[in-house]
């Protein structure tokens, strides 16, 4: 995923499935991508795999993490100019209602970029946007 | 409660969920409000294909679980307790090819809240990948479905 023709591809284009297909993690929970103009919405596409909770039955609050954590990651590379995956400082989230065994959307929202680090919001619902089922915020380190 | 008790609970939880087979999460030991996971290498679960180091996704995910189960080793009675929310913090990225284990505690239990903290490590170095303190509500013995109570609690002597 750090390879710069890859992302720059991605970028160019507004096609997800190279950059995704390269990582086995998105590949393993299904997360895709669309871009909108300048909107990126991820999707979580429903799987048996990922469920926790039988009862309900519900998506694993730590795939409903990943799934987050890993559109805030990409999210952020493709607002930035140099072309690598940031690296995770910390990840912070409020689960708000079970995630039901559906497909799932994310939209991120840089709330601060500094030199070193940035702060990266993200919502994530089902149904309807007004009614989220989590909402997280992360810190990245954009230099090594 | 025995630990066995608390073990073969804990097993036979892990066991009905999903994403926890997929990603092959087992317990390793548990005790009176604490619990031990552990997450073994695998490709599916790598971030970087480069450095082949495993996405944070998949330690979130096993915290997630370390946190949440540690609560049967904290409680008599069986509950499934939703997660409220989940603090990770990334001390340094897990070395490829090794399991990763997480270590959890239930360290205040209320009528209505689990506080819980946890931390991830290997065993190669022992030191810490990540720490996450995380809070669960208690809705009750009674919300949870008799028949599924009955499979984590089935088969105890």
């Amino acid at each position: 995923m750090t390879n710069p023709e890859v992302l720059r591809y991605t970028q160019e284009s507004g096609d997800f499935s190279r950059l995704l297909s390269s990582i086995p993690y998105a590949e393993t929970i299904g997360l895709a991508c669309d871009r909108f103009g300048d909107d990126l919405i991820f999707r979580l596409p429903r799987k048996a795999e990922n469920l926790g909770n039988p009862i309900l039955p519900a998506i694993h609050g730590g795939v409903i993490g990943g799934f987050m954590e890993l559109s805030a990651a990409i999210y952020l590379m493709m607002s930035q100019d140099a072309l690598r995956m940031p690296r995770i400082v910390d990840f912070s989230l409020d689960y708000l209602r079970a995630g039901l065994d559906r497909e799932t959307y994310a939209e991120c929202r840089l709330t601060r970029q500094g030199n070193r680090v940035a702060n990266v919001q993200v919502t994530a619902w089902q149904k309807s946007r007004t009614q989220p089922i989590a909402t997280a915020r992360a810190h990245f380190l954009l230099e090594d | 409660m025995t630990d066995d008790i608390r073990f073969g609970r804990v097993t036979r939880f892990l066991e009905t969920l999903a994403q926890v087979r997929t990603l092959g999460i087992e317990a390793t030991e548990a005790r009176e409000n604490h619990l031990v996971l552990r997450l073994p290498y695998s490709e599916k679960i790598i971030g970087n294909p480069e450095t082949r180091v495993i996405h944070g996704g998949a330690i979130t995910t096993l915290m997630d679980t370390a946190s949440g189960s540690v609560v049967i080793c904290a409680l008599d009675d069986f509950e499934l307790c939703p997660t409220l929310d989940l603090r990770v913090d990334y001390m340094r990225p897990a070395e490829p090819d090794q399991p990763v284990f997480a270590r959890a505690e239930a360290y205040r239990v209320t009528r209505n809240i689990i506080f819980t903290r946890c931390e991830a490590y290997q065993e190669t170095d022992g030191q810490t990948i990540a720490n996450c303190v995380a809070t669960f509500m208690r809705i009750g013995r009674e919300a949870t479905p008799k028949a599924y109570r009955d499979l984590i609690t089935g088969g105890e002597a």
